[in-house]
């Protein structure tokens, strides 16, 4: 169950009275303001907001990229707000998979070393590295593009590598930022499906930024980003499917 | 587990063309000081093949040099009957030299440049073992013929077998040519001695050096014990090999402390070029190296990647550099020896030692190159490089 008041007690994420202000030429901008989220296991949740409401900063704080100006976020018990930087890096490899908008994969990495990066954090063998690594890429249909450089594929197969780069690892939850904001209509379906598949199949839970309500309308809950805080939309359709499982 | 080298390696090829500057910047940084060092080791090389563990060198106490020495004819007789010298049928195996510097017109160049003449005993080819006859014939006592090295041989015009030359007052004639195994020697011309001071008008019983052969190595401390505690002498014994390393040390010294110094401003340069190279690449990839960060790797293996980067340009550099001056081993050139004063001819020697050395310089480079942009790496931060800010 997704909450946005503060008033959730064993979620998996709990988000409390997140601030984040940034502060640029001497000028303060106050972008997130005491925020509140609770998110549950295999939930699948959509952000969306005007350009500049602070998406990105609120999906930053949750993947512990950056640190928040106030606030607190608890991921599966772990106090990541009060975590050193150093621990903070150990963290996100062991629990966050991150989908950008713009792939970032490694250039010069073939889409099966790239996708291997997170695993070599890992203690796995070379061989159970090489299992995961063609799981994540069947998963995402690109098992016959492992030994591929990003710059042969197309938008959608880049994007669907940066899928399997984020779940290789099984983490605790994804992140996606925008997934679909460069792709056309087909491939954003195909990504899509692809997410959808890996919150229905792979029960795993996906917080995720999007501009499109086409995209939004998949996930269990929107919520508005407004004035620096969170606000459900009234999506019956949604909350119902997610009050269904 | 570290970020893979294959992006590193992937990396540099991508960017070859900054990488290149970097890599010719020390390429050519390690090669000078390849150079420059295996310069010294062959002056040093040459000089030392110059002497033997099995000789002997006496000089006037106090003289540092057979220039400034003086051994008379007395001092000779007593010298002989010391322990320790090898004999043959007909005595022992010892030369009293006498050394003096003339000019000599130089083959390439026309003009004069000093050669060292060395007056020898007859047994002088008995008393220096690696130093063979290879053209001609050894010169005759009392004769006014002189032998010369092969070197001299070649490089002097009118020294060359069969030539006769005019020199201190007095017509010669070069009868035989020697090797003397690439020491000091083959620069040299030898007379004979009581001839040679006749030319030079100097006293006929006076040399500057007496070198002996000795039985073994090990007789060198009797042999010295004897001649150093005879009242009747005031000599210094030293090793012959002793006696050429220490004639070789200023020089090499000289040669290595140059080198030292025009290495280390290319260096300065060599650094610059590295660091200006890494500082793009790390400008370049801020995105992948958030993503790397993003991903889970820590500022440690940023910084070691980074710095691997770096010395994985060097390394091609210092390989390069090293590969690139090869073709200079074993080229002859040659130099004032600051000791006599004399042109000596030695050639540049590179062995796996100095090439290893000029790596070792090279990495270091890298290191240095590399560690200032790898740190700035790690520690930009994430969430604005992702965004490509
Ligand atoms: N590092 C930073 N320094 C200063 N200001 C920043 C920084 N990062 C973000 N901002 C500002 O914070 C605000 C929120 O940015 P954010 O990227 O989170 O918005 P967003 O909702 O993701 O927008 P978009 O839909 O365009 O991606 C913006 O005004 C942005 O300019
Ligand atoms: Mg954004």
């Amino acid at each position: 169950m997704v909450r946005v008041d503060g008033s959730g007690t064993s979620s998996l994420i709990q988000v409390r009275g997140l601030d984040k202000k940034y502060s640029r030429g001497g000028e303060e901008i106050h972008v997130l303001q005491g925020l509140n989220l609770d998110v549950d296991q295999g939930d699948f949740v959509a952000f969306m907001g005007p350009s500049g409401s602070g998406k990105t900063t609120l999906l930053n704080l949750l993947g512990g990229l950056d640190v928040p100006t106030a606030g607190s976020i608890t991921v599966a018990g772990d106090a990541i707000t009060s975590m050193s930087r150093g621990a903070l890096t150990t963290w996100r490899a062991r629990h966050v998979g991150f989908v950008f908008q713009m792939y970032n994969l490694i250039p010069v990495l073939t889409a099966f070393q790239n996708v291997e990066l997170p695993l070599l954090l890992t203690s796995l063998s070379k061989s159970e590295r090489r299992k995961h690594v063609e799981t994540a890429l069947g998963v995402v249909g690109l098992s016959d593009r492992m030994q591929h450089f990003p710059r042969q594929l197309s938008g959608g197969q880049e994007q669907r590598v940066t899928i399997a780069r984020a779940i290789v690892s099984d983490p605790t939850f994804l992140l996606c930022d925008e997934p679909t904001g460069d792709l056309d209509r087909k491939s954003a379906d195909e990504i899509m499906h692809l997410v959808l598949t890996l919150v229905k199949d792979y029960k795993k839970t996906v917080l995720m930024v999007t501009h499109d309500p086409v995209v939004a309308e998949k996930a269990d809950i929107t919520l508005h980003l407004d004035k620096g805080a969170l606000v459900e939309s009234g999506k019956l359709a949604g909350a119902m499917a997610g009050g269904a499982r | 587990m570290a970020i893979p080298v294959v992006y590193n390696l992937r990396s540099v090829r991508q960017r070859w063309t900054s990488s290149v500057v970097a890599i010719l910047g020390i390429a050519g940084t390690a090669g000078v000081f390849v150079a420059m060092l295996s310069l010294a080791h062959g002056f040093k090389a040459t000089m030392m093949s110059s002497g033997s563990s099995d000789n002997a060198i006496v000089l006037r106490a106090g003289a540092n040099t057979e220039m400034n020495g003086a051994v008379t004819l007395d001092d000779v007789r007593l010298i002989q009957d010391a322990p320790g010298i090898a004999r043959d049928t007909q005595g022992p195996l010892l030369s009293a030299e006498a050394v003096m510097i003339a000019p000599f017109p130089l083959l390439s160049t026309g003009t004069d440049a000093n050669v060292q003449i060395r007056g020898v005993s007859p047994k002088a080819l008995e008393v220096r073992k690696q130093v063979k006859i290879i053209q001609g014939r050894f010169l005759k006592p009392g004769l006014w013929e002189l032998v010369v090295g092969r070197n001299v041989s070649s490089t002097y015009g009118g020294l060359g077998f069969g030539s006769s030359v005019k020199s201190g007052g007095a017509t010669w004639q070069v009868v035989g040519v020697f090797d003397a195994g690439g020491s000091a020697f083959d620069s040299e011309v030898w007379a004979d001695a009581s001839v040679l001071n006749q030319a030079f008008k100097r006293p006929e019983n006076i040399f500057q050096s007496v070198t002996v052969h000795l039985n073994s190595p090990s007789d060198f401390q009797k042999f010295k014990d004897a001649v150093t505690t005879n009242p009747k002498l005031n000599v210094d014994v030293d090793r012959e090999i002793n006696y050429y390393n220490k004639q070789s040390q200023m020089l090499t010294t000289l040669i290595t402390i140059l080198g030292l110094i025009v290495s280390l401003i290319m260096a300065f340069g060599a650094v610059v070029g590295a660091l200006n190279t890494m500082y793009s690449a790390v400008a370049e990839r801020s995105r992948e190296i958030a993503t790397l960060r993003a991903v889970g790797f820590g500022a440690g293996s940023v910084v070691f990647s980074f710095t691997l980067e770096a010395v994985l340009i060097s390394l091609i550099g210092g390989v390069l550099g090293c590969v690139a001056v090869l073709p200079l081993n074993g080229f002859t050139t040659s130099s004032i020896n600051w000791q006599t004063f004399s042109n000596l001819a030695f050639a540049f020697t590179i062995t796996p030692t100095l090439m290893s050395w000029g790596i070792v310089f090279a990495l270091a480079m890298g290191i240095v190159g590399g560690i200032f942009p790898a740190i700035s790496a790690a520690r930009s931060p994430v969430a604005p490089a992702l965004r490509g800010m």
